[in-house]
């Protein structure tokens, strides 16, 4: 594995392209914006669900209408502005630009560092190209196995569609409606997410990814995720991917919910690589996501991901630990650069007995960017022996930019075991001249530092993404040290 | 009526009779405006989300309570650090009581506030540095609107205080009960040493809240060492509110020793305004029953190569509840700040509980900056290897968590606050052995 270099990245990327299709939808066409009743009625109807989750939507939104925008989070920004939005609109088929020639250099050349290839570079800039034909023939290879195996994977809209009974028993559980304005938001008007369904005692032969599932490519701003791994199966799960996406929605509200059940484990990898705004802080992504998992006796649930994207991020990836002996998990690296803000952590919740979690938090921030963990670990009086370790390091690049800690830590057991560490540090000059003088140039020094930095985290997440994640840093961190 | 209510009208009914500079008028009348707006901290406020007032607010508290010192000096000796030479400021229910006291101006002025507060001699001293520092919050306003006594303390440039000063509040119980307001100012001028201990006593079983403000200036290199000690009744409420302001090279130390009380909230500010600053504050809580601690810390360090030093331990027995929210802000200019933060708990009973919060605000590159924060429970293998060295059950258990608790003591400078402590903390853990083994 170690002997896995970027040209082998490039290569394999090279003959990787055949996997992704392009997704041409015959239909194109947007709701006027502003939010309404009708809206999503009409957002249901269009995407023909049966009633229950018709009268779900409503409920959720006239909850939602109750609800005030929080704004306890250490991010400043312009609110959105909620009835300007258009809440469906069908993936654009028409594509952005005639030629690659007309795709923004910048662009281009970020895609060249990270060994993506031409034809994928033009499907990710929305350039016009040809379907590739192969791809079906992958597509049904992918299909098959899973189905052999019993594996449900599928967009929302199809699980609504074809398995309603599992979704009616599940979507809702983790995260209801009323439990945050943004939940509540997405719970009225999500446009489609996807739909995971491991059977009982089944370990998923492959890393499931919304990347890899062909001809689902826009799920739009308000992304629905629901994964059910049922009693001891396996399921690794991959979120977003590395490549710079110029997605023209500013604010995203996504919701995911995962559920463990008994002696079950589910792996969620996010890389989130969305459009963070000029150098200046102009544009930028709002990221404004709910993530939540339970767990039953004996399951595990391990959230890893790497944010280096948004102009604003703010979500806590949490665990529920609800089982006996039920482990959570949280790795996560967040890098803000030019003028990015990340308010950005966990919350562990230990009920069950025996509980388990560790949360390993990396941030970095250069530029002119604000780095926020803030984490919660709440040990319930009945949860015996319960176990936490907490580490969350920053590191700072530049004297504009500033990282801050928030870690809550709540218990009422008394044979609970807690501990938390924080440091702050900055990258040292001694490390630099190490590196220098053994012919290294700055630039690589820091992304070698950075690495090495973020180690814990990286070495969580796939083979695959690892790689990808580990330029993606260097990427995102270009320029910010003179 | 409710509290609030009463002191806000008996603020109108009473602030034409006090006599004090008409500058302080102003100052009073401003912050009894703010406590009617903010009225008292609710658990809304992300400060005090941990803790609840409304327990101890619900009492109808007199709030000018009557002179009388009836008090003897044998009666309440064992409140003092009474084996060591030391300048006395003592109050009883508020009121200055001189026969207990031993204050001086001889050198240096350990007196009180309300003579600060009206002679024409202190106006100076009074308009740079009286209501300087100390938060513009309900809680902190309240006492600057009834500021009137307290300790005064000005020690000029290049002296080194020779004996402690100790400022013990008595509360009788002649009243109902009570609601004490103490207001202290300490000046330290340039190159000047002194060592303070304060303490509140209550004398009886009934009720007593004290909203106490203390402001303390350390000038260019002067030294400050502050112990709290806080061992008063389950009657008996705190709220502490001191704000450090230091300038360059200045050392700053405040001690608290949590033990008794019914709640407790510390709110303890530092604000470092000059070029190596050392700041530290270091805390032992030992509580049980359903007593309530709350130790919360700002240490901000606005200028470079500063440090800061916070180091909490807790133990927390039956239905008690312990909260710590340390907080460091580094600012941009802040560069070389070297800030360290740790608060380990242990919890003995499962009806205790504790919520701690260390938190971090960081502007500048090049620092070192590190919390740490524990809770968790003796080692059983010391405990089983004392047991087997023939040590009971219950003093092996004290001796741990004496051991736990040690390195906040190491750096106490007074012997004898040494030995109290000690001492209050074998009684505490109901053991008796003196722990110097």
């Amino acid at each position: 594995m170690s002997k896995y270099t970027e040209d082998d990245l490039r290569e394999e990327l090279k003959t990787k392209e055949y996997e992704y299709g392009f997704y041409t939808d015959i239909e194109s066409d947007t709701f006027p914006n502003g939010l309404n009743e009708e809206i999503v009625i009409a957002i249901s109807k269009k995407k023909e669900e049966p009633e229950w989750m018709t009268a779900w939507r409503l409920e959720a939104f006239k909850i939602w209408k109750e609800m005030e925008e929080p704004d306890w989070a250490n991010v400043n920004y312009e609110k959105p502005d909620f009835q300007a939005i258009s809440y469906y609109s069908a993936p654009n088929s028409k594509p952005k630009y005639d030629s690659i020639d007309e795709v923004d250099p910048e662009l281009l050349a970020t895609f060249e560092k990270l060994g993506i290839s031409l034809d994928e570079q033009k499907k990710l800039a929305g350039v016009a190209m040809d379907v590739v034909v192969d791809s079906v023939s992958v597509a049904t290879t992918f299909k098959k196995t899973l189905g052999e195996k019993g594996i449900i994977f599928m967009s929302m809209s199809e699980a609504i569609k074809e398995h309603p009974e599992l979704v009616k028993k599940h979507l809702g559980t983790v995260v209801p409606q009323k439990d945050n304005f943004y939940a509540a938001l997405n719970s009225a008007v999500f446009s489609d997410g996807s739909f995971c369904y491991i059977p009982k005692g089944v370990r998923c032969p492959m890393e499931l990814s919304t990347y890899f599932r062909i001809n689902q490519a826009g799920t739009g701003q308000f992304e629905r995720t629901l994964v059910v791994a049922d009693e001891g199966s396996y399921v690794s799960y991959l979120e977003g991917c590395t490549a710079p996406s110029r997605d023209e929605n500013q604010l995203h509200a996504a919701v995911v919910e995962l559920i463990a059940m008994e002696d079950a484990e589910i792996k969620y990898s996010t890389v989130q690589n969305w459009y963070p705004g000029n150098a200046e802080g102009k544009g930028g992504v709002f990221n404004f996501v709910t993530k939540r998992g339970l767990c039953e006796k004996n399951a595990k649930i391990s959230w890893t991901q790497v944010e280096t994207g948004s102009a604003v991020t703010w979500k806590y990836p949490s665990c529920i630990l609800k089982g006996d002996n039920s482990v959570g998990e949280f790795y996560s690296i967040a890098v803000t650069n030019n003028y990015q803000q990340a308010d950005t952590g966990t919350k562990m919740i230990h009920l069950g007995k025996n509980t388990k979690s560790t949360i390993i938090s990396k941030g970095i921030s250069a530029g002119h960017s604000q780095n926020s963990y803030r984490g919660l670990v709440q040990i319930n009086s009945r949860a015996e022996n319960a176990r936490n370790f907490s580490q969350c390091d920053s590191l700072l690049m530049g004297n504009e930019c500033g990282a801050h800690t928030f870690p809550y830590i709540e218990a009422k057991n008394k044979s609970a075991m807690i501990e938390h560490e924080a440091t702050t540090s900055k990258i040292g000059e001694d490390q630099i001249f190490y590196c220098n003088q053994r012919g290294i140039d700055t630039e690589k020094a820091i992304a070698l530092i950075v690495n090495g930095f973020s180690k814990e985290v990286l070495n969580k997440l796939p083979m695959e993404f690892a790689v990808e994640a580990q330029k993606l840093l260097e990427i995102s961190l270009e320029g910010s040290v003179g | 009526m409710e509290l609030k209510e009463k002191l806000v009208s008996s603020f109108m009914a009473f602030e034409d009779t006090v006599d004090v500079h008409s500058s302080i008028h102003d100052i009073r009348t401003e912050a009894i405006k703010t406590f009617e707006e903010e009225g008292f901290p609710s658990k809304r406020l992300e400060d005090w989300k941990y803790t609840s007032l409304n327990s101890i607010l619900k009492h109808d508290y007199s709030v000018f309570p009557k002179h009388e010192n009836d008090i003897e000096f044998k009666d309440v000796k064992k409140y003092f650090i009474h084996d060591i030479d030391a300048y006395k400021i003592i109050f009883i229910d508020g009121k200055y009581a001189s026969h207990l006291s031993q204050t001086t101006h001889d050198g240096l002025d350990v007196c009180l506030m309300s003579a600060a507060l009206t002679k024409p001699k202190y106006k100076v001293i009074i308009d740079n540095y009286f209501n300087k520092i100390a938060a513009k919050n309900g809680i902190s306003s309240l006492n600057t609107a009834f500021s009137y006594e307290g300790a005064y303390i000005n020690i000029p440039k290049n002296k080194v205080v020779e004996k402690p000063i100790q400022i013990i509040h008595f509360s009788t119980g002649n009243e109902a009960a009570v609601m004490l307001q103490p207001r202290n100012l300490i000046v330290v001028n340039e190159n000047a040493h002194v060592q303070i201990i304060e303490r509140h006593q209550s004398l009886t079983d009934n009720p007593v809240l004290t909203n106490s403000v203390t402001e303390i200036f350390t000038n260019k290199r002067a030294i400050v060492d502050y112990y709290k000690i806080q061992n008063d009744r389950q009657s008996a409420s705190l709220i502490d509110n001191t704000f450090v302001n230091q300038k360059q090279e200045s050392l700053a130390k405040v001690h608290t020793f949590s033990f008794g009380g019914k709640l407790i909230r510390n709110n303890l500010n530092f604000y470092q305004n000059g070029e190596r600053i050392d700041s530290t504050m270091k805390g032992i809580t030992i509580i049980g029953d359903k007593q309530h601690v709350d130790h919360n810390t700002l240490v901000h360090h606005i200028e470079p190569n500063c440090e800061s030093h916070q180091d909490y331990k807790g133990i927390f027995d039956d239905n008690s509840t312990g909260v710590f929210n340390g907080k460091v802000v580094v600012e941009k200019e802040a560069q070389k700040t070297n800030a360290f933060q740790a608060n380990n708990n242990v919890l003995m009973s499962d009806k205790a509980s504790i919520n701690t919060k260390p938190q971090l605000e960081i502007f500048a590159d090049d620092v070192k900056c590190s919390h740490g924060c524990t809770i968790g429970q003796l080692d059983e293998s010391a405990m089983f290897y004392l047991r087997s060295r023939g040590i009971p059950e219950k003093e092996a258990r004290a001796l741990l968590m004496f051991a736990f608790s040690n390195n906040v003591l190491d750096s106490v400078k007074i012997p004898e606050i040494k030995n109290r402590i000690t001492k209050i903390i074998a009684n505490k853990l109901g053991v008796n052995i003196g722990f110097d083994l």
